[in-house]
C-alpha cells in the first residue's frame, strides 16, 4: 500500500521490511561488543526510518535539504543502520563500532559521515534543533529540521526551555518525535514521572501542534507530519515499546543497555526474519 | 567596554552577514539596539533560558551563521556549561560566548553575579580559546577577530563600562594568540589580562618615577592559546616578572607564567597577584572588593619591591 501526502510517499510493507533489516543489523552489531543500546533503539526503529525514508527530500546527489538531529543520541544505532543502508556510511565503519580504530561510538559524532550533531548528554538536541530551523527561516530557505527525543529526556529542564523558545519563534519547519517507551535506566518512566502525562497537551499548551501516535505505525507517523498545519512547531508523541521486535527483550529493563547472548542472539533472528 | 563590543560588533554585522546575536534577557542598549534595529531577524532573545541560549548558537553555527552568544559572564558559561562543553566546544564550533562583566566587578551584586573563576574554568574545555582585551581599544580588535574567524568556540571576557585606554600607542599590535606588548623595558615586566591591567600599569609607571626602573608592561590577551614562547621570552628578559589577574590562584595566568618559569629555570623572580580562593560578602565600590582580595596597587608594590 502507498500513501502519498504531497512531499513523498511511504510504502508501509516496505518500511516493515527496513525495519526488520535495521533491527538485524544492529543484533548483528551486538556480536561486537559487550553492551550497546539496543532497547532504545528497537523503539525508535520506525520513527528514524520514516524520517530518512519518507520524510526527508533527497535531491540527486543524495544530499537534504532538510537535517536529522538524534536527541536521544544512544539510540544511534538505529542512525547508523540507516545511514548504511542509504551508503553515507560505509559498511565497514558499523563492522568497526567501538573497536580502536573506528569512528562509531555508543553516542553519535558530529563529522562522521550523516551526523548533524554530537549528542548524547540528554536535553541538548532541541535547543540545536530550533537554532537550526530558525537558521533556515532567517536565510529564507525551506528545510525542515527533524529531531528525535526520548520521553526520559524530557525531564531536563533545557527541554522545555527550547521548547517554550521553538514555538514564540514560530518554527513550523521543525518536526520533533518523542519515543514514548515509558522506560528510562532505571524505571518506567510513568512510575517515577506519573506528573509527566498527558504529554500531548503539555506540548500543546506550550504553543505546539502535537498529536499521539502509535510509534511502530511508519504510516501513523508520516500521516502525522504530513497533516500538520505547518505554522507552528509539531510534536509527535510516538507510543513505543522498548525492545520492539524481539520478544525477550520488549518491556525488559535489562535490554536499555546490553548485548544478547548466543541462544538470544539466535532466537531473536528467528524472530526478526522476514516472513517467508 | 561592552559599548565598544556592541559598536565593533555592529560594524562587523554590515560586513559579515551571518553574524547573528542571541542573548539572554539583557538590555540591548547603545549600539546591540542599533544592532537589533538593523538586523531583527539576526537578533534573538531567548529570555532567561542560557541553556537554550548556547544550544541555539550551536544549531545557527551548524547552518552556517557566525553567532554570538552574550549575556553577563556568569550566565554565559556558569549556568549552561554543558551546552558550552558539548555543543560548542566538542563539535569545535566558531560561536563566541561574550562574558560581559566579568571577575568581581559587578561588585554590588554578590557573588551569585561574579565569575572569580572563569578564565580557569574557560581554560580548562579543550577547543575553547579564551579572550580577554584590557581595555576598549583592544575590545575592538578582539570583537573582530571573534567576528571573522572559523577556527572554534571563543569565550570573550569582557569589563563592564567606563574603562580606561591602556593600549593607545601600544608597541605592538593586537595579534590573536601573542602577547602584547604595550611598553617595553628591561627590569620588570608586568603581566596581566582584563580591565586589572590598568593596574599594572599604574604600578609600572610608579617604580619608573620612584625607582628608575625600566618596566614592560603586556597585554596577555589570548589566555588559550597561551603564548608560550613569547612568554618565555619576556621572562628570560627581565629579572622580575609580575602577573596581576582577577581570577582565583589557580588555573589562570600566574599558574601558567611560573610553570613556563620552571621549565626553563629561569632566575627572574616570579610574583603573582589574584583574587582570593574565596567568596567574600561585599557590596560597594569594585576597587574594594579588589582590595579586599588584595588586588591593590599599593600591597602590590610594597610587595614587589620589597618596600614596608
Amino acid at each position: 500500500m502507498i500513501v502519498s501526502a504531497g512531499q513523498n510517499t511511504i510504502c508501509v510493507e516496505a518500511a516493515k521490511a527496513r525495519c526488520r533489516k535495521f533491527r538485524r543489523r544492529i543484533l548483528e552489531v551486538t556480536k561486537l561488543v559487550q553492551a550497546l543500546h539496543i532497547g532504545g533503539a528497537y523503539s525508535c526503529v520506525e520513527i528514524v526510518d520514516t524520517i530518512y525514508f519518507a520524510l526527508m527530500r533527497r535531491e540527486s546527489d543524495g544530499r537534504s535539504p532538510d537535517t536529522f538531529l538524534l536527541s536521544k543520541g544512544h539510540g544511534c544505532m538505529i542512525q547508523y543502520a540507516v545511514l548504511e543502508e542509504l551508503g553515507i556510511l560505509p559498511r565497514s565503519e558499523l563492522d568497526q563500532f567501538c573497536k580502536g580504530g573506528g569512528i562509531l561510538g555508543v553516542h553519535p559524532d558530529y563529522q562522521n559521515p550523516g551526523i548533524e550533531a554530537s549528542t548524547g548528554a540528554l536535553g541538548h538536541g532541541l535547543a540545536m534543533a530550533v537554532g537550526m530551523a530558525y537558521a533556515e527561516k532567517a536565510k529564507g530557505r525551506d528545510g525542515i529540521v527533524y529531531c528525535v527525543l526520548s520521553d526520559g529526556e524530557a525531564q531536563e529542564g533545557s527541554v522545555w526551555e527550547a521548547t517554550l523558545m521553538a514555538s514564540s519563534l514560530g518554527l513550523g519547519n521543525l518536526v520533533v518525535f518523542m519515543d514514548n517507551n515509558d522506560f528510562q535506566s532505571l524505571e518506567r518512566t510513568s512510575k517515577s514521572h506519573p506528573s509527566f502525562y498527558p504529554v500531548v497537551e503539555k506540548f500543546r499548551a506550550f504553543g505546539w501542534e502535537s498529536h499521539e501516535v502509535p510509534g511502530h505505525d511508519s504510516r501513523a507517523i508520516y500521516e502525522a507530519v504530513v497533516s500538520r498545519g505547518g505554522n507552528r512547531p509539531l510534536m509527535v508523541v510516538c507510543r513505543t515499546v522498548k525492545g520492539k521486535g524481539v520478544s525477550y527483550m520488549e518491556n525488559v529493563a535489562m535490554w536499555h543497555y546490553r548485548s544478547p547472548s548466543s541462544a538470544e542472539y539466535e532466537l531473536a533472528m528467528t524472530e526478526l526474519a522476514d516472513p517467508s | 567596554m561592552r559599548n565598544r563590543f556592541a559598536e565593533t560588533l555592529y560594524q562587523c554585522a554590515l560586513e559579515n552577514p551571518e553574524i547573528y546575536v542571541v542573548v539572554a534577557d539583557i538590555s540591548p542598549a547603545g549600539s546591540m539596539a542599533k544592532f537589533r534595529e538593523q538586523h531583527p531577524s539576526r537578533f534573538l532573545n531567548v529570555g532567561v533560558a542560557e541553556q537554550t541560549m548556547i544550544g541555539i548558537c550551536a544549531g545557527l553555527s551548524l547552518k552556517g551563521c557566525q553567532p554570538f552568544a552574550y549575556t553577563i559572564a556568569n550566565f554565559s558559561l556558569y549556568r549552561p556549561f554543558e551546552m558550552v562543553r558539548n555543543d560548542l566546544c566538542y563539535q569545535n564550533l566558531p560561536v563566541t560566548v561574550v562574558g560581559m562583566g566579568a571577575g568581581v566587578v559587578y561588585s554590588t551584586l554578590g557573588s551569585t553575579h561574579h565569575t572569580q573563576e572563569d578564565v580557569a574554568v574557560a581554560s580548562a574545555i579543550p577547543n575553547l580559546r579564551v579572550l580577554s582585551p584590557c581595555d576598549p581599544l583592544e575590545t575592538n580588535e578582539a570583537t573582530r577577530y571573534c567576528a571573522f574567524q572559523k577556527e572554534g568556540p571563543v569565550y570573550l571576557r569582557l569589563g563592564k563600562t567606563g574603562e580606561p585606554n591602556l593600549t593607545e600607542g601600544a608597541l605592538e599590535p593586537f595579534s590573536f594568540g601573542r602577547i602584547r606588548r604595550i611598553r617595553a623595558g628591561r627590569d620588570t615586566a608586568i603581566l596581566g589580562y582584563g580591565p586589572i591591567l590598568r593596574m599594572g600599569a599604574a604600578i609600572a609607571e610608579r617604580l619608573e618615577r620612584e625607582r628608575g626602573e625600566s618596566v614592560s608592561l603586556v597585554s596577555v590577551h589570548t589566555i588559550k592559546p597561551l603564548d608560550k614562547a613569547g612568554i618565555a621570552a619576556i621572562i628570560g628578559s627581565h629579572r622580575r616578572v609580575v602577573v596581576i589577574e582577577e581570577n582565583v590562584p589557580h588555573g589562570g595566568l600566574g599558574s601558567r607564567v611560573k610553570e613556563i618559569a620552571w621549565d626553563m629555570k629561569a632566575r627572574a623572580d616570579v610574583q603573582c597577584f589574584s583574587l582570593r580562593d574565596e567568596f567574600i560578602h561585599y557590596y560597594g565600590e569594585h576597587e574594594e572588593l579588589l582590595r579586599l582580595h588584595g588586588l591593590d596597587e599599593a600591597r602590590i608594590y610594597a610587595a614587589i619591591t620589597g618596600s614596608p
